[in-house]
C-alpha cells in the first residue's frame, strides 16, 4: 500500500502539483476576501468594545454551519462552480478572522490606552500605533486558523463543480484508486501544515518586538482551535 | 459530481406523488416536509445525534486517559500533540475512504466512527490538559497540605477546576463532530448528511436540502448551549460576568 501510493505519487507529481497550485490560489482569493471583510470589523469593534457577544457568538454559529451544507445550501442560488466555493470558504473564514480581530483588540491592556491617551494622542494614533500593534500577534492567530482551515476545506470544492483542486482525486476514488486518494490526502495535510507554519511565521514576524516572549497565545486557544476540519 | 457509496439515482424520486411544488423546486414545501418528517428527517436527526455522541464519548475517554498521562509524565505531551495534529488535517472524506478500504471496518458505522473519534482528540487532549496546567499550584499545595491523596486531589480539586476548559474543549469537539458527521452520508446511509446527499443527487430538490441543512446547524447550536448550561450547573463557583 504505501510503496504504491509513493509510486502514485512518483506517476503523478506533475498532476498533483497543479492542483495543489489551484487550491493555493482558490484559498488565497477566499482568505483575502475575508480579511477584507472581517479585520476592519472586528478590529473596529474591538476599539470601541462594542458588540462582543455578536462578534464571540458569530464564530460558535459560524463553526457549527457544516461546509456540507453550506455548499448544498449555495448551490441552488449561485450555481455550481467557483463563485459558490469562494462564497462558502469566506462564510466559513470571516468569523474565526472576525472573532480573533476583536478578542485581540477589545484585549489590549486598558491601561496602555489611558497611558496613549495620556501622551496626548489622538484616538486615530491609539489605535494605531498602540492598540494594533499589541493586538497583531492574536490577529495573525486567527488569520492562520482561517487560513488552515479554509485550505483544508477547499478540497470539497469537487462538490461545488469546481475542478481543480486535489478533492478532484480524493472524491474520484473510481479513477485514481485508493492510492491516489491517499497520496491527495497526504498532499492536503501537507498542504495545510505548510500554511500554518508559513502564517506561524508571518505571526512571529508580526509582533512587537518587545511581546515576543510574553503573549499569551492560550488565550486565544479555545477560539482558535477546533476551525480546521471541514 | 463524483459521491463515493451515494446511489445513482436517475429519475428524480421524491416520494410518494410528487405536488407541484415539488415538481417546481420551490424554496420550502411544507407538504413534503410534512410527509417525510418521520420518514427521512427525524431518522436522520436521531442517527446524526447518536452518531455524534458515540465519537464523542469515545473520544472524550480517550482524550481524558491521554491528557491525565501526559499531566503526570510530560513527556507524553508531544507524541500525542504530534500525532492527533496529524490526524486533525487529514481531509474527512479520504480519512473515511481509506477505512473503508480496512477489510474489517468496510462501508460501516465503525468505519465513520474510527475518523470522527480521531478527529475529537486533538481538541479534547489539549483542552483538557490545558485544563488541568491551570490549576493554581498553591491550590495543589493547599490540598496536599490538608492530607489529601495524589488521587483524591486529581478528582476534587484538579478536575472541578479544570472542568470549564474541558467543557468548552467539548463544546468545540461536539460542534465540529455534528458538522463532520453530515459527511459519513457518503460512507452509510445514517445521519443528516443523507438527505443533503440525496437532495443533490435529486437534481438539488431544495426543500431536502434546506431543511436537512437547518436541522444540522439546529443540532449544533442546540448542543453547545446544552453544554454550556452543563458547565454552568458543573462549577458554581464560577459564575462570573461570562
Amino acid at each position: 500500500m504505501t510503496a504504491t501510493v509513493f509510486e502514485f505519487i512518483g506517476h503523478n507529481t506533475g498532476l498533483l502539483f497543479q492542483l495543489a497550485l489551484f487550491q493555493l490560489g482558490v484559498s488565497a482569493e477566499a482568505l483575502a476576501i475575508s480579511a477584507a471583510i472581517a479585520l476592519p470589523l472586528g478590529v473596529w469593534l474591538g476599539h470601541r468594545h462594542r458588540g462582543g457577544v455578536l462578534a464571540v457568538n458569530v464564530s460558535n454559529v459560524g463553526r457549527a454551519i457544516p461546509s456540507l451544507a453550506l455548499i448544498a445550501v449555495l448551490i441552488p442560488t449561485l450555481g455550481v462552480g467557483r463563485t459558490s466555493l469562494l462564497v462558502g470558504l469566506v462564510v466559513l473564514a470571516v468569523p474565526v478572522i472576525l472573532t480573533n480581530a476583536y478578542v485581540a483588540v477589545e484585549g489590549v491592556d486598558r491601561d496602555v490606552v489611558d497611558a496613549a491617551n495620556g501622551m496626548g494622542m489622538r484616538p486615530r494614533e491609539v489605535l494605531l500605533k498602540a492598540e494594533i500593534p499589541l493586538a497583531l500577534p492574536l490577529i495573525f492567530a486567527g488569520l492562520r486558523t482561517a487560513a488552515v482551515y479554509v485550505v483544508a476545506t477547499a478540497t470539497i470544492g469537487v462538490l461545488v463543480g469546481t475542478a481543480g483542486t486535489l478533492g478532484d482525486v480524493i472524491y474520484n476514488q473510481a479513477s485514481y484508486r485508493l492510492e491516489g486518494v491517499v497520496a491527495a490526502a497526504i498532499y492536503v495535510a501537507g498542504l495545510a501544515l505548510v500554511v500554518d507554519v508559513a502564517f506561524a511565521g508571518l505571526q512571529r514576524l508580526a509582533t512587537p518586538r518587545g511581546l515576543r516572549s510574553t503573549t499569551d497565545y492560550s488565550r486565544l486557544e479555545n477560539v482558535a482551535l477546533g476551525a480546521t476540519q471541514q | 459530481m463524483m459521491l463515493a457509496a451515494a446511489p445513482q439515482v436517475v429519475i428524480p424520486n421524491f416520494g410518494g406523488n410528487p405536488h407541484s411544488c415539488v415538481r417546481e423546486n420551490h424554496t420550502i414545501c411544507w407538504g413534503w416536509l410534512r410527509d417525510n418528517w418521520s420518514g427521512t428527517l427525524w431518522p436522520a436527526l436521531r442517527d446524526h445525534v447518536e452518531l455524534t455522541l458515540i465519537a464523542i464519548g469515545i473520544g472524550f475517554a480517550i482524550a481524558l486517559a491521554l491528557a491525565l498521562l501526559a499531566h503526570r509524565h510530560d513527556r507524553v505531551e508531544h507524541p500525542v500533540s504530534i500525532v492527533t495534529g496529524i490526524i486533525y488535517t487529514i481531509p474527512s472524506l479520504a480519512l473515511f475512504q481509506v477505512l473503508v478500504g480496512i477489510r474489517a471496518f468496510g462501508l460501516s458505522r465503525t468505519s465513520v466512527e474510527i475518523a470522527l473519534v480521531g478527529y475529537t482528540l486533538l481538541i479534547l487532549f489539549r483542552n483538557t490538559l490545558l485544563g488541568l496546567r491551570g490549576v493554581p499550584s498553591e491550590v495543589v499545595e493547599a490540598a496536599r497540605g490538608m492530607g489529601l491523596t495524589r488521587r483524591q486531589i486529581l478528582w476534587k480539586v484538579e478536575m472541578p477546576l479544570a472542568l470549564p476548559a474541558i467543557v468548552a474543549g467539548l463544546r468545540i469537539a461536539t460542534v465540529t463532530i455534528i458538522s463532520l458527521a453530515t459527511i459519513a452520508a457518503f460512507i452509510i446511509d445514517q445521519g443528516l448528511g443523507a438527505p443533503i446527499r440525496d437532495a443533490l443527487n435529486n437534481g438539488l430538490f431544495k426543500t431536502e436540502l434546506y431543511a436537512a441543512a437547518a436541522l444540522a446547524v439546529a443540532l449544533a447550536i442546540l448542543a453547545d448551549l446544552v453544554l454550556l448550561a452543563l458547565q454552568h450547573a458543573l462549577t458554581p463557583w464560577d459564575r462570573r460576568d461570562r
